[in-house]
């Protein structure tokens, strides 16, 4: 083929794949299942993400996160169900999908020895049309070490340097297992950052974290899979929205029993609901509930304790976090608590 | 957007790659460089090797040519694949568009690369220390041929033991098997100068095999087809057991 017949189809290309890509999600799997010999670890997942979207994979370890996102990146065949990547077969995709999927493996694949030049030149290789090595080293701070061996990098380095190797291809597709694990609290905020920036120009990011700040912070969507099936898959918003929400309070003194059923009767006035429950036998703190936290409510429980002249130690809201709804949805206490 | 580039340009890149690590591995230069050439020339210089035809560098260079693609496929692929796997480069370079052929390929061109530098430092060291000067019969071609013969043997046994063992088992049974097929395999020792029963494993190894094909390439004298066909048997063995039971990660 000549040059301007390759040139040809590459500029018909878009106008032809458009109508079919913008119906379809970037990633769709629908009702995989996978075993691994008798014992069962994906039982029927269904989940799909689209271009310009962050979908946070969420669960406990042994979840069958990993196994998920490998049978997308094409590592491993699902036992049922259908898995399309650009909408095209993940198992069968081949190296022309490979060029458009960029990966984030934990661990990063990389050989100790070579160095971060060396490794983005090598998979910049690999295809035709990516992006420059040169100013991927700069986009991820690695300008300084670009000469030093990985064995040599941080933790945090390394995985800027995995991530730098997903983006080579300048892939309209993103899978990223823990991509701020062991970085520190600023290159996670300009990892958060940079896969924002992703997003808005219009790519795919599938990712799995344990970290719930990265999923609050990262995410659009967030599937939480537990024992193999998702069992919630909704912006945070509206994962949350449904817990119950408490008011706490602790005071610098005692709020016997007498006292809350004062408080009680105040406030069955405004919040018929409310319920009151002192904490343990130091009854200096207690909880608000069955009523939303409200600004009212606050102000009802703040000019009761003014009154008496009972200073506030502590004041927040509770329940409803993300937190606390994983906990809820999974039993798992093995989560980096939201910071 | 990009696509995949040509094959050959990835798996170019690759080789190219392959070459500047080995090249920084000290472990590598060593048993791919200095010990075949170290043992050409201790071997040669302490004289226990009889001279039955000819001078001991006759049979000395054969041996250390065998040795040297024994240490390339076996010992060094084996060995540095071996990590690869465990630290998931294998894995991370199956994600991308390069594809299993083109990865194999740059593994293959990386070696023959490296075999070239080897044979080449060799015969130099051989003609420039030992006055070694190449017989009447011998036949380059046959050279060529022994050492891609050599290649695929020892390069598929390295190629299994790195897919299917941990890397630490593989770094040892290379090393293991590196020295005994240099006390066994004809490359310094003559068989016929080992007890009879060892005699007996020694013939059927794939070592001696290509010592003894060397050997005829380069003294134009013996029979080839024994050799080769044995040396030849061991590879597809090899690479036949890799290709079934190669694990990627």
């Amino acid at each position: 083929m000549s040059e301007a017949a390759i040139a040809a189809r590459e500029a018909a290309a878009p106008a032809t794949e458009a109508p079919a890509s913008a119906s379809e999600p970037a990633i769709r799997l629908e009702g995989l299942v996978k075993r691994y010999g008798a014992r069962p670890v994906l039982e029927g997942v269904s989940l799909a993400v689209s271009r310009g979207e962050i979908v946070a994979l969420l669960g406990p370890n042994g979840a069958g996160k990993t196994t998920t996102v490998e049978i997308v990146e094409g590592y491993r065949r699902a036992d049922g169900g259908t898995v399309r990547v650009l909408g095209i077969d993940a198992a069968s995709g081949g190296p022309t999908l490979r060029a458009r999927v960029g990966l984030m493996l934990q661990g990063g694949g990389l050989d100790p020895r070579s160095t971060p030049r060396d490794v983005l030149r090598l998979y910049a290789a690999f295809h035709v049309g990516g992006r420059d090595p040169k100013a991927l080293l700069s986009l991820m701070g690695l300008e300084r070490v670009a000469t030093t061996r990985v064995k040599r990098l941080s933790g945090g380095e390394r995985q800027r340097l995995a991530l730098a190797l997903a983006l080579v291809g300048d892939p309209e597709v993103l899978v990223l297992d823990e991509p701020t694990a062991g970085m520190d609290p600023e290159a996670k905020h300009d990892t958060r950052n940079l896969v924002h920036r992703l997003r808005d120009e219009g790519r795919a990011v599938l990712l799995t974290t344990h970290d719930l700040t990265d999923v609050e912070r990262l995410a659009d969507r967030v599937a939480i899979l537990h024992h193999g099936r998702i069992v919630a898959d909704g912006s945070v918003a509206a994962l949350t929205g449904s817990g119950e929400a408490r008011l706490r309070i602790r005071l610098a003194r005692p709020l016997d029993g007498a006292g809350a059923t004062a408080l009680r009767a105040e406030l069955r006035r405004t919040h018929p609901e409310a319920t009151i429950n002192v904490d343990g036998p130091a009854q200096s703190a207690f909880a608000v509930g069955a009523v939303l936290p409200d600004p009212w409510l606050i102000a009802a429980v703040a000019s009761w304790l003014a009154a008496r002249d009972l200073p506030i130690v502590e004041l927040r809201t509770v329940g409803g976090t993300l937190e606390e709804r994983y906990l809820e949805l999974t039993g798992d206490r093995d989560v980096e608590a939201a910071a | 957007m990009s696509r995949p580039a040509p094959a050959l340009r990835s798996a170019a890149a690759l080789a190219a790659m392959e070459l500047r690590l080995t090249s920084r591995r000290g472990e590598n230069v060593l048993v791919t460089l200095v010990i075949p050439v170290a043992v050409l020339l201790f071997f040669a210089a302490v004289g226990i090797v009889p001279a039955t035809a000819g001078r001991a560098v006759d049979f000395l260079l054969p041996g250390a040519l065998a040795l040297a693609i024994i240490a390339s496929g076996l010992v060094n692929l084996g060995i540095a694949t071996a990590y690869e796997r465990s630290y998931g480069v294998l894995k991370r370079l199956g994600g991308s568009p390069l594809s299993r052929s083109g990865l194999v390929a740059a593994k293959i061109a990386s070696i023959l690369v490296l075999e070239v530098v080897q044979v080449v430092l060799l015969v130099a060291v051989a003609a420039a220390a030992l006055g070694w000067r190449p017989p009447a019969g011998a036949s380059p071609a046959l050279v060529v041929v022994a050492a891609l013969l050599g290649t695929f043997t020892f390069a598929g046994l390295g190629l299994l033991m790195a897919g299917t063992l941990r890397a630490e088992a593989t770094l040892a049974l290379a090393n293991g098997l590196f020295l005994g097929f240099l006390m066994l395999g004809g490359i310094v020792l003559p068989i016929d100068h080992l007890p009879d029963a060892l005699q007996v494993v020694a013939r059927v190894l794939p070592a001696s095999a290509l010592a003894d094909t060397f050997r005829v390439a380069l003294s134009g004298t013996g029979d080839v087809v024994g050799p080769a066909v044995m040396l030849f048997a061991w590879g597809l063995a090899a690479v036949g057991l890799s290709v079934r039971y190669f694990q990627w990660e």
